[in-house]
């Protein structure tokens, strides 16, 4: 019996382990459209880091184009810094089968060969087709297709999950 | 049964890019959002994405145009596609060779999508038939209009309609003075029914009588007679290119007559919007269609509406490639 995990729980194991992870360096965070932007304003924000906020979009690089086409609605890329040499930390909202954090990394590595990369996601939900792991978690909480994790942010700017 | 326009699919999403004419304001409004995201695809290091890797783009140029190949190839390159360039007037046709069968020809080859340019109108739309026709038994190519005759020129318009929602947002405020030779100018018809869908309440035409078509009042445009009336408190003026290779017989006194009465020069603008902003597809006839002081001024966009070109290319290529699937 999968019941909806506690978005703001998980928001804030996933915020302590970044700030662990990242004490003492100098990471520009990203994150990937939307609900990965959402999540990466806020621990912007709780970490009161210094550098700019970047966000990004996989479309470009996606494996599913010759199926699925582009999204209907294009979000695009701002990275308001150098990536070449930079330490990144990208932040997606539910980590599966892995293929849209290699079609993020595509997208940055067109813009210069970044230092590191690590991986924060809310959720790990298993069924990975690609050898990708997150850095950070909230938590893993293995769900299978064809279900999904609906993520929402309501207009308190609060997280949640729904299992659909 | 009304027969559908072969460059929309059953769901109404676009399977060629014909003209602009019956495309519904949302996919107008869908492309050119669309365009956005590509704008910066350009200041990138890598200045590449991989949608149309491994597609081959063939260039059908039926008539010359160096420059409208050349954004038509680097959208293409910038998309990871492979061009071919052909100058089909040097080659088979001249040697009796029909449109069609240079059509099977390259399907043949395999070619994913076919950038045309004729010099008669509706030729694209005949080779975007014939391939619908072979549909099921030939793999599907898309066709884009890159001028066809006097006829239309859709990508010009969709990166027209780019520029003026890029500089001024809304389109339902405007009004728009679309000035010079229309008879001949397939992007002013391009324009004009974009402008029209699009929700422009005002749009503005001018020109020498004899290159002004008739029918200009029927899509909504009113029709004046001189320039400086047209111009008055205009918020974009699209500055048409005189056409005189496409001109037969003698439509105008001289080149020095035009500049003198159709010619945008510092005075006439003054009459417009401060803020207008002034439009031309190039190339330019400085001192006959502008003077330099306005086409090199503060209210020149011409050097964007290049620029916003090759994006506006980038996101009809990748919204055509997504219907081979």
């Amino acid at each position: 019996m999968n019941t909806n995990p506690d978005a703001e729980a998980l928001y804030a194991r996933l915020l302590r382990a970044v700030r662990d992870g990242i004490a003492g360096r100098d990471v520009s965070l990203i994150g990937i459209h939307s609900g990965g932007l959402w999540i990466a304003e806020r621990l912007h924000r709780d970490l009161g880091l210094s550098r700019p906020l970047g966000s990004l979009s996989s479309a470009f690089h996606r494996d599913d184009y010759g199926r699925r086409g582009l999204p209907s609605e294009m979000k695009g890329t701002d990275l308001p810094f150098k990536v070449e040499g930079a330490d990144i930390v990208l932040v997606d909202d539910i980590l599966f089968t892995g293929r849209t954090v290699r079609a993020a990394m595509n997208e940055l590595f067109d813009y210069g060969r970044p230092a590191r990369i690590e991986l924060a996601v809310l959720v790990d939900r298993g069924g990975r087709e690609l050898p990708i792991e997150a850095r950070y978690c909230g938590a893993v909480q293995p769900l299978a297709a064809p279900r999904n994790f609906a993520f929402s942010r309501d207009q308190q700017g609060r997280f949640s999950l729904r299992i659909e | 049964m009304p027969m559908r326009h072969p460059q929309l699919d059953e769901k109404g999403a676009l399977r060629h890019l014909l003209t602009i004419e019956g495309l519904p304001r949302e996919l107008i409004h869908h492309i050119l959002d669309t365009a956005a995201s590509f704008v910066g695809v350009s200041d990138r290091e890598v200045k590449k994405v991989p949608l149309l890797r491994g597609k081959s783009v063939f260039n059908l140029f039926f008539e010359n145009s160096t420059r409208t190949r050349t954004t038509f190839e680097i959208a293409a390159k910038r998309l990871s596609a492979d061009v071919i360039n052909l100058n089909i007037n040097t080659s088979s046709t001249s040697k009796g060779e029909s449109l069609l069968d240079t059509i099977d020809n390259l399907m043949a080859m395999h070619a994913d999508m076919f950038v045309v340019r004729h010099a008669q109108s509706g030729a694209p739309y005949l080779i975007a038939q014939h391939i619908e026709r072979r549909r099921g038994s030939a793999p599907h190519v898309n066709v884009i209009n890159a001028g066809d005759g006097r006829h239309a020129h859709p990508t010009q318009g969709l990166l027209d309609m780019y520029t003026i929602r890029h500089f001024k947002g809304d389109f339902t405020q405007l009004t728009v003075a679309v000035v010079g030779d229309i008879l001949h100018s397939r992007v002013a018809r391009s324009d004009i029914h974009a402008l029209t869908t699009l929700g422009v309440p005002e749009g503005r035409a001018t020109g020498p009588h004899a290159l002004l078509p008739g029918g200009l009042e029927h899509p909504g445009l009113k029709v004046y007679p001189g320039m400086r009336a047209c111009l008055r408190g205009a918020d974009v003026m699209i500055t048409r290119r005189l056409q005189t290779e496409r001109m037969r017989g003698a439509l105008l006194p001289s080149a020095q007559e035009y500049f003198k009465h159709y010619g945008l020069t510092q005075e006439k603008l003054a009459l417009a919007a401060p803020d207008c902003i002034v439009m031309h597809p190039g190339p330019m006839n400085r001192g006959i269609e502008i003077e330099s002081a306005v086409a090199d001024g503060p209210q020149s966009v011409i050097l964007d509406q290049v620029t916003f070109g090759i994006a506006v290319r980038m996101a009809v290529m990748s919204l055509l490639g997504q219907s081979q699937a």
